[in-house]
């Protein structure tokens, strides 16, 4: 009896039923491709790290990869440059998307689309075709026109790109002109979904205009403020394509951040067990921060 | 409007003002936003090649199309580059709309073994960076396919994303499973019922996804740069990057290739604003 009763159980559990063969049925094709070029990748990603990679005979050389990675001074340089793009970039871009949201806020759907499509107009241009023209925005001759603005107040025309005191600075002024519009239309759409209540609530207890937007606003909009955040944090840590079009990491790398450095080493130095290492390095810190907004969703989310 | 702002009923006038002025400050930040762009397409209508002692201006001092000769005379390929990045764009859109919305299907209705392991490994991996699958997906093409300087190699790594399976199984859970139940009675089988009843009722999101899929993809340059050597396969993006190493000075023609790169989206972004605007809040704003 209770032997028949394990292998129907047994038997329940591996049936095949028809929702199964459908439910691999369709995802069959997403499957392959995910294991093909997802998975299989990952995986290789991992062993290559470990190896002195040679198209054929690839040696097995241990943590080498890690501990010269740690060695390497333009590696703390890369990490360095990284973080200080981060730090300015991404809250100041919240910053300015956040105010902007706010001062669309009073106007009527309609007006409120038109502006929205504005701001997110410079997003949708290709960065290839946005790099080519801030190149030329940042001209270093007299007609640059930056320093035909320089030259308005009479301050003499800088080496914008190709100075290491500005380089930087030209990249992130870069960031933060045009790639608002999501972050807007985001902090938008939060703000739409504040209940009026509150803000009346707020008014009876004599709540001015700031004070609503500190005592309302910005704790209803927190949730949304750590995605920004994070996923800000996430795709600053991966730059790559502005500086690799405007400075290629220079002048006297002080352009180069952690994704361009992960593309020199594989695709210009042919170090592709070097530039795996990295990129699991960089890989583990980017989970560790996405893991910790999940715990902060989880612990910090109040209505 | 939101009660954010006071109403100022006791005085339209203040309300009308603060209104004005918040549009003068809107539209002046709106400027400097728009102002690289407007620059991009002015510039790209002047004289291809400067005269010394010329400075720059924003309106160029004669309207010529001379510059986009001179772009497109660059290589014989100039012109192909477009249409190849349509070739790649289209296919892989394709691809997603298919087997990622098949797929999120799969994931939100139907009740198979393996589906939630499955789902949540597909999640894992969309937190990877793409350094990391770079490298090794680069010698699988190159070295292991042989397949530098083909479309495929440019199309199917993106032919389906995690995170359009991801985008669509969320728009289907909100699907009432009664009515699918309802049809699966009436002797229809999953297929009936996906093609049938949910992607009929889909429509926005697919076309979210669609357009999404297809700005990524055809402003993409790293992935379409590391596997195409040869200019007859480059991408517009690739080889804008590829004008613009190979003429430093040429201010105009660089300024008309990247407005030709550009232009497609600028098309599509008037013609259906819409779904890009929508497609910026799906899967961002928590429900």
């Amino acid at each position: 009896m209770s032997k028949n009763k394990v292998t129907g159980s047994f038997r329940r559990r591996f049936k095949i039923t028809s929702d199964d063969r459908w439910g691999w049925l369709f995802i069959a094709a997403a499957l392959l491709v995910f294991i093909i070029f997802t998975l299989y990748p990952v995986f290789s990603a991992v062993r290559t790290s470990f190896l002195k990679y040679k198209p054929f005979g690839s040696q097995f050389i241990g943590w080498k990869n890690y501990t010269d990675t740690f060695k390497n001074a333009l590696f703390f340089k890369a990490v360095k440059n990284t973080l200080v793009y981060t730090v300015v970039v991404v809250p100041l871009s919240l910053l300015i998307s956040f105010s902007i949201a706010i001062m669309i806020l009073p106007f009527k759907k309609g007006t409120q689309s038109v502006f929205k499509a504005i701001y997110y107009l410079p997003g949708i241009a290709s960065g290839v075709a946005l790099s080519v023209v801030w190149l030329w925005i940042y001209d270093s001759s007299p007609s640059g026109l930056f320093n035909q603005v320089l030259a308005f107040f009479h301050i003499p025309p800088q080496n914008w790109l190709s100075s290491s005191k500005t380089s930087m600075l030209s990249l992130m002024l870069m960031a933060l002109l045009s790639g608002q519009g999501g972050n807007i239309i985001i902090y938008i759409a939060a703000m739409m979904g504040i209940d009026n209540s509150l803000f009346e609530a707020a008014e009876l207890d004599g709540a001015g205009f700031f004070k609503k937007i500190y005592y309302v606003v910005f704790p209803l909009c927190k949730p949304t403020t750590l995605f920004l955040l994070v996923t800000g944090v996430i795709g600053s840590f991966q730059v790559f394509q502005n500086a690799f079009m405007m400075t290629g990491g220079g002048p006297d790398n002080s352009t180069t951040m952690i994704g361009l450095l992960i593309y020199k080493n594989a695709f210009e130095y042919s170090k592709f067990g070097l530039a795996c290492a990295q990129a699991i390095l960089l890989a583990i810190v980017i989970s560790a921060i996405s893991l910790l907004q999940f715990k902060l969703m989880g612990v910090d989310v109040e209505y | 409007m939101t009660g954010l702002y006071s109403k100022h009923l006791e005085n339209r006038k203040k309300a009308v003002f603060r209104n004005i002025l918040l549009t003068f400050v809107l539209i002046f930040l709106a400027l400097v936003t728009l102002f690289p762009i407007f620059y991009m397409i002015m510039s790209s209508f002047g004289p291809a090649v400067a005269t010394s002692g010329d400075t720059r201006s924003i309106f160029p001092k004669r309207w010529t199309l001379d510059s986009y000769r001179a772009f497109f005379n660059f290589s014989p390929h100039s012109l192909r580059w477009i249409g190849n990045s349509f070739i790649v764009s289209i296919c892989t859109v394709l691809g997603n709309v298919v087997f990622a919305s098949m797929a999120g299907y799969a994931f939100a209705k139907i009740n198979f073994k393996g589906s939630k392991w499955l789902f949540g490994l597909m999640l894992v991996a969309m937190m990877i960076p793409y350094q990391v699958t770079q490298v090794p997906l680069y010698i699988l093409i190159s070295n292991k396919l042989k397949m530098t300087n083909t479309y495929a190699a440019m199309i199917l790594p993106g032919i389906v994303t995690s995170y359009n399976i991801f985008l669509s199984k969320q728009f289907f859970q909100s699907i009432p499973t009664p009515l699918l139940e309802s049809a699966k009675l009436d002797g229809c089988t999953q297929m009936g019922i996906f093609t049938r009843i949910v992607l009929p009722l889909s429509k926005t999101v697919l076309a979210v996804m669609a357009i999404n899929t297809f700005m990524s993809t055809w402003n993409t340059f790293f992935w379409p740069f590391l596997v195409t050597s040869r200019d007859s396969m480059f991408t517009i993006q690739v080889g804008l990057k590829t004008f613009k190493f190979a003429n430093e000075t040429l201010f105009a023609p660089m300024m008309a290739g990247a407005t030709l790169s550009a232009l497609p989206m600028f098309i599509l972004f008037f013609a259906l604003q819409k779904y890009f605007l929508e497609g910026v809040t799906v899967g961002a704003v928590k429900g």
